[in-house]
């Protein structure tokens, strides 16, 4: 498990460093893929097996498929990054973003690690598998937010459809 | 080796998330930044999950869905509007979306 | 019966004038023009005719027929003296006696006039020969339609239709220009009249609430008793001016001479036979309510006896035909005038009668003297032309006897019921009135002998015998008789002499229906005439129980003896109370203006006939008088130095007032609007600005440091966002 969990954590750390930071958008997407596939195996490793097919199906199988459609279909004469503003502040992102991770893990550590120790993980309901049990509560608890999601996407759809239309 | 906590998620989760902030604020392609938003959001999920696992709660696990719905519509309106507007400017350089300038 | 043709008595003229002026002006030849307008004339006469026989076939007291031809102003409440009264007015016509007769001598002589102008105005060209006579058309339309209007409205629409017919043929030679001012005169002095007409037909309304003549006359000795007179002589007053100014009485006279600029037979129907004698047929029509005012009646006798006396000695001494027979209008209205200020109401429509036949015969005599001498009408330039114009010689001078009042042509029985009313009424205006009839006849008699006997003193001609003594004058223009070169005075085509034929046949014969009883005769007319000048039922009241109505009479209270007074006045039988002659003394005074108009007729034969000269040894020895009266008084040249000059001079300062004071005023506010606008802006430009822009300005450079944040770019708002999540954080770390 341990082994396990700080192999994935690495993995899905550099694929992240690699995506933000690689220069040619297609290898970015194909690292972007190889971190939602780690991050899949990191929920199987949290017993929630249910949203690691999802996250292989939605985000690797759909989501991603569709920002490769994008760069290929915004075929750029030159790369973006070439033009350079000079009222960007680079630096400052790159500081702040660190800063605040910073912080995080100081407060992780100063305010969540005494009792991450004492609070021993609860075994898993036995006999309820991951999929049934978010079933129920998909289904039952929280119904209308599910169908609301569902026009979520419907209209995302129909908006995306007519982003994208070409002017007639 | 010590076991691993949610505490340890929470880090991975920290790290993850910073990683697309600063994506966010340093790239100039528009289809990077949303790759890094998808990033934040992953790091987001990475959360929840832990959480739900650490109090055997499936809630988390269902809050985690939403957000893939959620991620889903963003990146297909998202992306929509990247299309559109490099249809109009031929360029995804967010330097040069300078709409909201006073 | 009637009233299924009355109608078409004035429309068929109406008809007559619109065919003439929309097509006849540009496409009818003059056979044509002269066709369409004498034959509409020709089918009025005759229904007149018929008219008035069915009349004369009525008993007395039912000779009134009404027709509305049409609605015209609809119910109006309007205020009256006796609280809201409704205002209808229709297109109504009523012929009456009075009416009849005023239709019979309008169509008439109208027809005849037409007839005389088809060879009269044969010179003109195509257009202006059918202009004409849709000018005489429309004229007669209006005429009728004033006699015939049942009430003050529809004949305030004739009134003003002949007014404006008379301007337009004045002025029928508008090229010239003596002939338009002539026109304008005529519509200018018109107009102060009607402007009497008109508020004295408001007053009626106010007064009695409605328009209708019948209505009126029944209601007014009512309101005479209850009202009192006042009223009523107000009203009568202010009608009277509007007589005056369309029968050119003093003051109103002065557009008639001059307004015989117009064609001949133009003058002979409007300003000699019909238009001119309106103003005695409203105050004839309207007799009962003068009646009532019998102050009023005194000074209509007295301003037409003036009228009579002042025209009459002007007309002694002029030397132009047709002024001549201008001022004679004027002189012989006056005497009607005279005749209905007297109360004698039917003297005055028999007169008005008798004067259309014997004063339309002169006209056109004398048009056709002027035609003969191609267009001359000085009368020291003519002489002896009985040897050439032998026709309208005879005619002319069954005309002058006529209007001398010599027995038994119908000027006598006119003339004289009027001296002999007048003899009744007032003995000062009964002297001045014979005086006039002297005068009349003696100016009527140098009027004939100065144009047809003596020697002849026009211009030579190409086979003038030993008559044609002097040289050659310069030959005349022929204005607009001109037909090609002249040839000597010769007699004037039938079309011309057929009618001052029949004219002078109506001239000796139209008397005959007023015989005075003194004489043996009936006096017809008055008769006929009378139910016109009584409030409905009055006659038969009158004939059968006169002591009754005086009794009514008397329980009026106050006003009775006002209402006395007046019904003495009026009564033109005389039937009560009235002051009556004997036989005899009736006879006497016959007699006495007969000698008078043989008097006046000797003395012009012996100054123009038997010793020629005489007349201007005369003028010489009293060169003011002569000159007085040669110059009209002055009263021209007076009119022009107060009524002209007053006007222009008010308009003078008028003027100047308005560019001094009211431009001053006006221009001034404008420039003090344009110096507060100035201060204004400037206070706008420089403080409100100012501050505006003050404030605008501090803003912006206040918001310069705010504006720099606002970039535009998408990762510089989310660096701040981060920066506040990190000041948060921070803040939570540090605080804990």
């Amino acid at each position: 498990m341990t082994i396990a969990f700080y192999t994935l954590a690495a993995f899905i750390l550099a694929l992240g460093v690699l995506v933000v930071s690689t220069k040619n958008t297609v290898h970015a997407v194909l690292f972007l893929v190889a971190n939602f596939l780690c991050v899949a195996m990191l929920y199987v490793l949290l017993q929630a097996e249910f949203l690691a097919v999802i996250q292989v199906l939605v985000y690797a199988g759909g989501i991603v498929v569709l920002y490769l459609f994008v760069v290929m279909l915004v075929n750029l004469k030159r790369g973006p990054e070439t033009h350079v503003d000079p009222r960007r502040r680079d630096r400052m992102g790159l500081l702040i973003g660190g800063a605040v991770l910073a912080e995080f893990v100081a407060i992780l550590l100063y305010g969540f690690a005494p009792r991450a120790t004492g609070a021993a993980p609860a075994a898993a309901a036995p006999g309820v598998g991951n999929v049934e049990q978010v079933g129920w509560s998909l289904y039952v608890d929280y119904l209308v937010p599910f169908e609301v999601a569902s026009i979520l996407l419907l209209v995302a759809m129909i908006g995306a459809i007519v982003l994208a239309k070409k002017e007639p | 080796m010590t076991p691993i906590t949610p505490a340890h998620y929470l880090v991975l989760s920290a790290a993850l998330f910073s990683i697309g902030l600063i994506g966010v604020l340093v790239r100039r392609n528009l289809i990077v930044i949303f790759m890094s938003i998808e990033l934040m959001l992953n790091a987001v999920n990475i959360n929840l999950v832990a959480f739900s696992q650490q109090w055997q709660h499936v809630v988390g696990q269902v809050f985690a869905l939403f957000v893939v719905a959620v991620a889903a519509a963003e990146a297909a309106i998202g992306l929509g509007i990247i299309l559109a507007f490099y249809r109009n400017k031929e360029t995804v350089n967010v330097d040069e979306i300078t709409l909201m300038r006073w | 019966m009637a009233d299924s043709y009355l109608p078409l008595i004035p429309l068929l003229p109406a008809a007559g004038a619109l065919l003439n002026g929309v097509a006849g002006v540009r496409f009818f030849g003059k056979r044509a023009a002269a066709a369409v307008a004498c034959s509409t004339m020709a089918a009025a006469f005759v229904l007149s005719v018929a008219a008035f026989v069915e009349l004369l076939r009525r008993p007395a007291d039912a000779r009134e027929i009404t027709v509305t031809v049409a609605a015209w102003v609809p119910p109006l409440a309007l205020e009256t003296a006796r609280g809201i009264g409704t205002f209808a007015v229709d297109w109504a016509l009523r012929l009456d006696p009075l009416s009849a007769l005023m239709i019979l001598v309008v169509s008439g002589i109208g027809f005849l006039i037409h007839v005389y102008s088809v060879a009269y105005m044969a010179a003109e060209s195509d257009g202006a020969y059918a202009r004409y006579f849709c000018y005489l058309n429309l004229f007669c339309f209006f005429m009728l339609t004033l006699v015939l209007g049942s009430n003050f409205l529809v004949m305030f629409v004739g009134w003003e239709g002949v007014g404006l017919c008379s301007y337009l043929l004045i002025g029928y030679w508008y090229e010239k220009k003596s002939a338009s001012d002539a026109g304008k005169k005529a519509f200018i002095v018109n107009r102060i009249g009607d402007f009497g007409f008109m508020l004295g037909m408001f007053l009626v309304f106010y007064t009695f609430g409605t328009l209708d003549f019948r209505a009126v006359q029944d209601m007014a000795p009512a309101v005479a008793a209850a009202a009192g007179t006042g009223v009523l002589a107000t009203i009568c007053l202010l009608l009277f001016v509007g007589a005056t100014g369309k029968s050119a009485q003093i003051p109103l006279y002065v557009w008639l001479p001059d307004a015989m600029e117009g064609p001949t037979p133009v003058s002979a129907l409007i300003h000699a036979a019909t238009m001119v004698t309106a103003g005695v047929y409203m105050v004839c029509r309207n007799a009962v309510l003068f009646s009532q005012a019998p102050d009023v009646m005194m000074v209509v006798a007295l301003i037409g006896v003036l009228t009579a006396l002042m025209a009459a000695s002007i007309g002694l001494v002029q030397n132009d035909i047709k002024r001549v027979l201008a001022y004679s209008t004027v002189s012989q209205l006056g005497y009607m005038f005279l005749a209905t200020g007297v109360g004698a109401f039917a003297a005055a429509a028999f007169h008005l009668m008798t004067h259309a036949f014997f004063k339309a015969l002169l006209f056109l005599g004398s048009g056709s003297v002027i035609h003969g001498m191609g267009g001359e009408q000085d009368m020291r330039r003519m002489g002896a032309l009985k040897r050439y114009l032998p026709v309208t010689y005879a005619t002319m001078m069954v005309g002058m006897l006529a209007i001398a009042g010599v027995p038994p042509f119908s000027g006598f029985f006119s003339k004289d019921e009027i001296l002999y009313r007048a003899f009744l009424g007032h003995k000062v205006i009964w002297v001045l009135a014979v005086i006039t009839a002297g005068m009349t006849a003696f100016y009527m008699f140098r009027l004939v002998a100065m144009t047809f006997l003596g020697a002849y003193r026009g211009p030579a001609f190409p086979g003038a015998d030993a008559h044609g003594g002097h040289p050659a004058h310069g030959h005349d223009d022929h204005a607009g008789h001109g037909h090609g070169a002249w040839h000597g005075p010769h007699e004037s085509p039938r079309m011309m002499t057929v009618p001052l034929i029949l004219l002078a046949a109506g001239a000796v014969v139209a008397g005959f229906v007023g015989i005075p009883a003194a004489l043996g005769g009936a006096n017809r007319i008055e008769h006929f005439l009378a139910p016109s000048f009584e409030p409905r039922g009055a006659v038969h009241a009158a004939a059968t129980a006169p002591s009754d109505e005086a009794a009514t009479s008397a329980s009026h209270g106050e006003g009775s003896a006002a209402v006395e007074r007046a019904a003495a006045t009026a009564a033109p039988e005389g039937t009560h109370e009235a002051p009556h002659l004997s036989t005899a003394g009736e006879l006497g005074l016959m007699a006495f203006s007969v000698v008078v108009a043989l008097t006046g007729i000797a003395v012009g034969r012996r100054l123009y006939v038997q010793q020629p000269g005489a007349a201007d040894r005369l003028a010489e020895r009293v060169p003011l008088a002569y000159r007085t009266l040669l110059n009209k008084y002055w009263i021209d040249e007076l009119y022009h130095a107060t009524v002209v000059r007053g006007t222009l001079l008010l308009a003078r300062v008028s003027w100047r007032f308005d560019a001094l004071v009211v431009d001053g005023a006006v221009n001034g506010s404008g420039w003090t609007t344009r110096f507060s606008a100035w201060v204004s802006g400037l206070i706008d430009q420089y403080i409100v600005d100012g501050l505006v822009n003050g404030t605008g300005a501090t803003l912006r450079e206040a918001s310069l440091g705010f504006r720099r944040m606002q970039t535009g770019l998408v990762q510089t708002y989310a660096l701040l966002m981060m920066i506040g999540v990190f000041a948060l954080v921070s803040a939570y770390l540090v605080l804990r």
